[in-house]
């Protein structure tokens, strides 16, 4: 069951990339500007998503899951969060490389409100990308907006915690070992 | 160009240096990466088409339309639906924030526009699904589209 379902993915892919070819062949505009698009972001994709893979199976093997527990797990209070934040801040990358990473941080024992503190320190207070929003929006905006986000990204990962432990939901099992 | 060189030459220290320390445990994490890839790689595709087909229905120059003349809730009501439904990589949103500033978007505008597109994902959530499950993905969505609102108006309020 499980190979049909991914079948029907790469399936949906292929007549995507059929249907691109069909339009620039037909000399329909928007099937050249797809094809731009979808050349520019595959390129992306295919240098950074296999690094972040390797860098995760390092991840894996390297980093003790008890050193994880005891720094930014369920008991690691007021520190573990700002370590957590910290661990996203510093790191680059478009956010569909953040869900693996949490996925990997909560596997080995991070906690649900750890996990949702650094997807959202990671969406928006990344270094890198604060130094273009102070570049093109001015300084003034960029720590107003870091400075008033930073409590609703506490709130947030406060809720999903409360949640979590309410309906006992945690993040998805994938299976890699 | 040159940032990619920059990340696969520290990519391959990081492997070289763990493939000395430890030549099994290498192999074994590589071999877990590339495993954890394989599982979520057709999520990645579709991701992939979303992006192509969204950006080539709605251009920068759309954008700037769109967002640059609407001012007032109706404007911050487009900011906050495109930032939610799209990705776009800083490199490319952020100019186009300092372009839609020099057109004269007020601060709620920009920062609706920037906080949405960076917290809320519509193009990625299948992949934000495979890892988080239907539900926290939701709940996480929802919940940074209205801190993201929020942000923006305290950010206007402040400005």
């Amino acid at each position: 069951m499980k190979r049909i379902i991914s079948f029907w993915k790469y399936l949906i892919f292929i007549a995507f990339l059929f249907i691109m070819f069909l339009l620039i062949y037909l000399g329909i505009g928007v099937g050249h500007r797809m094809s731009d698009n979808f050349y520019a972001f595959s390129r992306e994709m295919i240098i950074i998503v296999p690094c972040i893979f390797v860098i995760i199976g390092l991840i894996d093997v390297w980093i003790p899951t008890e050193w994880i527990q005891q720094h930014i797990g369920k008991d690691s209070g007021f520190m573990g969060g700002v370590y957590v934040i910290l661990l996203a801040i510093f790191q680059g990358g478009p956010i569909y490389c953040a869900f693996p990473v949490a996925h990997l941080l909560w596997k080995k024992g991070t906690s649900m409100r750890n996990v949702f503190l650094y997807l959202s320190a990671f969406s928006s207070l990344k270094v890198p990308m604060l130094i273009f929003e102070v570049a093109f929006l001015g300084w003034k905006f960029a720590l107003v907006r870091a400075t008033v986000a930073l409590p609703i990204f506490v709130l947030i990962a406060l809720a999903m915690d409360a949640y979590s432990r309410k309906t006992g939901i945690e993040l998805n099992e994938i299976e890699t070992t | 160009m040159q940032n990619e060189i920059f990340i696969i030459m520290i990519i391959t220290l990081l492997v070289g240096i763990s493939f000395i320390l430890d030549k099994n445990k290498t192999l074994q994490g590589l071999k877990n990466g590339a495993k954890h890839l394989h599982k979520i790689l057709p999520e990645f595709l579709l991701l992939l088409i979303f992006v192509s087909v969204f950006l080539s229905l709605v251009s920068q120059s759309t954008l700037v339309g769109l967002l640059g003349r609407e001012s007032g809730p109706f404007g911050i009501m487009i900011a906050a639906g495109i930032g939610s439904i799209a990705l776009i990589p800083g490199a490319i949103a952020y100019p186009l924030a300092g372009e839609l500033m020099r057109q004269g978007a007020s601060y709620t505008i920009l920062a609706t526009f920037i906080t949405t597109l960076m917290m809320v994902g519509i193009l990625t959530f299948p992949v934000e699904r495979k890892y988080l499950g239907n539900r926290l993905a939701i709940l996480r969505n929802v919940m940074s589209f209205i801190g993201a609102l929020l942000i923006s108006v305290l950010v206007g309020v402040l400005l």
